[in-house]
């Protein structure tokens, strides 16, 4: 059931897949070429033993993955309940609000998947992944990064009933989070509260574990932290979403 | 018994909203209706915007969960087994839900599909569909670009995807021109004619008089009457009703001088009367003087004028 839901966003996607593929490889190669001749010229030596642009890059996938999902699963899962009632059209038929969900779900990750794929191509363009299975490995660590967002995103979003509060949340929780995570500079430059408080945002454990696996410095044991933080912000997500999914769309 | 054949029966129905907010309060805009449809017939809620016409369609359509009161729609529960009722329900909501940036066939498509129609099968009943809603020729045509008659007929096209059993219209000519209006009640006729049980609200009062077998007259979340058009008129008014006007601030002192059968609008006054050139020749020899004066039939919007004392569109 969920995969005709799924099947909904694949034919609205063939209109736009294009342009959106043109977005996810063009803004990362103006990101990087900017960062690599401007900005990182001017960081003297190493961070956390690589290149400025090398240090840069993975975290900046994270970073962009998350903006990505708040798009996804921020905006449009609030435009597809309130405006565009394309939940409601399906909440018609005997599609159940978790099979809409799960549907848009699916879509979401397909979405960020090829947005953080698009990215780690322009990466090995920059020489900036080793193997092929480097950059599968920070493609997919990316997308479960997106996923630990998205999840919750969709649970609220499909709640607000004002939509300029989607912007003040964007505003205000994630730009700072954007900032704070480490995808510009090492967390370790951060004063020692502020450093904690880093720690603890599920931004930093994407944007550490894409970097590590980008650079090669993973460890199994820091990884394995990382995607289960990741993956337990994704499950808890998805569990508040099916209650928020049923309250909103059978209300 | 009329009863066993019922398709739905709605006894002690309620809904009531929760608070939106801490400062809100619960609302509850189906208040507890009664009211039975049987097979093949058109079935209206008539009643003015705020009635809790839309509250109690989303009920039928197995999407909202009675607060209270007892449903049956085709003898299933529709909360417990929602998906087998909707599997069974054609839906054409208040607001059109058309999908504007794809294609007329596309959204017929997609519609297909959350039923479990292959897409072979949708491609085969959507030319009949798009031959009944006259949309043949616009087959390929994005949805942004057609009118607002054509999308509400697309919608109902779209409803009829899964050949359900029961159609269920939440005001289907609202915000269209007459033409359109008459492009749409005529494939609802069809729609009828091939035994489409029919549920429809509105707030035109000529809509209901032409497309409803029994309709019912709601009103803040309750159920005035119920009858055919005919049955609640003659139940309730007189065949005929003379429409006096008179110059701002005249009407009050006016109605309390012919006293009780007349009802004092703020534009107008009604006198329902069976022959209302007798009424009007009756005002004249008490000395009223209106600016102008009509005779015309009495019809549902005057039922519900005598039913709740307010208008139905105001
Ligand atoms: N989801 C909701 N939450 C709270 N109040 C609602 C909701 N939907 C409708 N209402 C309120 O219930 C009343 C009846 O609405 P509705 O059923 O749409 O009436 P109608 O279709 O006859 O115009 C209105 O006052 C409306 O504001
Ligand atoms: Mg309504």
């Amino acid at each position: 059931m969920a995969f005709r839901a799924l099947a909904y966003w694949l034919v609205r996607y063939r209109r736009t897949w294009r342009g959106t593929i043109v977005v996810s490889v063009a803004n990362p190669i103006l990101f990087l070429l900017a960062i690599g001749a401007g900005l990182g010229t001017l960081v003297e030596g190493t961070v956390e033993g690589a290149s400025y642009l090398a240090f840069f890059a993975p975290g900046l996938l994270a970073a962009a993955t998350l903006q990505n999902a708040f798009v996804e699963a921020g905006f449009k899962v609030n435009s597809a309940l309130r405006r565009e009632r394309i939940y409601s059209t399906a909440a018609a038929t005997p599609l159940e609000p978790g099979h809409i969900l799960a549907g848009h779900l699916m879509f979401i990750t397909l979405r960020l998947m090829l947005s953080a794929a698009a990215f780690v191509v322009v990466m090995a363009l920059f020489g900036l992944t080793g193997s092929v299975g480097v950059a599968l490995a920070v493609t997919l660590a990316a997308t479960l990064t997106g996923l630990a967002f998205a999840a919750p995103l969709a649970a609220w979003a499909v709640t607000v009933s004002d939509f300029p509060q989607l912007n003040t949340v964007f505003r205000f929780v994630v730009m700072p989070m954007y900032l704070f995570s480490g995808t510009f500079f090492s967390v370790t430059q951060l004063p020692g509260p502020l450093r904690a408080v880093a720690y603890a945002l599920p931004l930093w454990h994407g944007v550490d574990l894409c970097r590590a696996l980008a650079l090669g410095t993973a460890t199994p044991g820091t990884s394995l932290l990382h995607a289960g933080y990741l993956t337990l912000c994704c499950v808890a997500g998805v569990l508040v979403a099916r209650v928020t999914f049923r309250r909103c769309l059978h209300a | 018994m009329a009863v066993l054949n019922a398709l739905i029966e709605a006894a002690g129905l309620e809904k009531t909203y929760p608070a939106r907010d801490r400062k809100g309060t619960a609302f509850r805009a189906v208040a507890g209706v009664d009211f039975q449809v049987h097979r093949g017939e058109a079935f209206g809620f008539l009643g003015p915007n705020g009635a809790g016409k839309s509250s109690t369609m989303r009920m039928l359509a197995g999407v909202s969960a009675p607060t209270a009161g007892t449903l049956r729609i085709l003898g299933l529960d529709p909360v417990a087994d929602g998906r087998r009722v909707r599997a069974r329900l054609g839906v054409v909501p208040q607001d059109d839900s058309l999908d504007t940036q794809l294609t007329v066939e596309e959204n017929l498509l997609v519609y297909g599909l959350y039923f479990g129609l292959s897409r072979r099968a949708v491609r085969a009943r959507a030319g009949e569909l798009l031959e009944f809603a006259r949309l043949e020729d616009k087959a390929g045509e994005r949805v942004e670009h057609l009118s607002g008659g054509m999308r509400r007929r697309l919608t109902i096209a779209r409803a009829l995807i899964n050949e359900p059993e029961i159609l269920l219209l939440d005001e289907p000519t609202t915000g269209l021109d007459p033409q359109a209006r008459h492009v749409l009640w005529d494939r609802l006729f069809r729609l009828k004619q091939d035994g489409v049980t029919l549920i429809l609200t509105t707030h035109y009062m000529d809509e209901a008089e032409q497309l409803c077998d029994r309709l019912v007259v709601m009103d803040k979340g309750l159920i005035a009457d119920e009858g055919s058009p005919r049955e609640l008129i003659e139940r309730h008014v007189t065949r005929e009703v003379l429409e006096l006007r008179f110059p701002p601030g005249e009407h009050e002192e006016v109605g309390r001088k012919l006293g009780d059968q007349v009802e004092v609008l703020p534009d107008r006054l009604l006198w329902y009367a069976d022959d209302g050139e007798q009424a009007l020749a009756q005002a004249t020899e008490a000395g009223v003087r209106p600016l102008t004066a009509l005779v015309r039939r009495t019809g549902l919007e005057d039922v519900f004028l005598r039913l709740t004392g307010r208008s139905l569109t105001d």
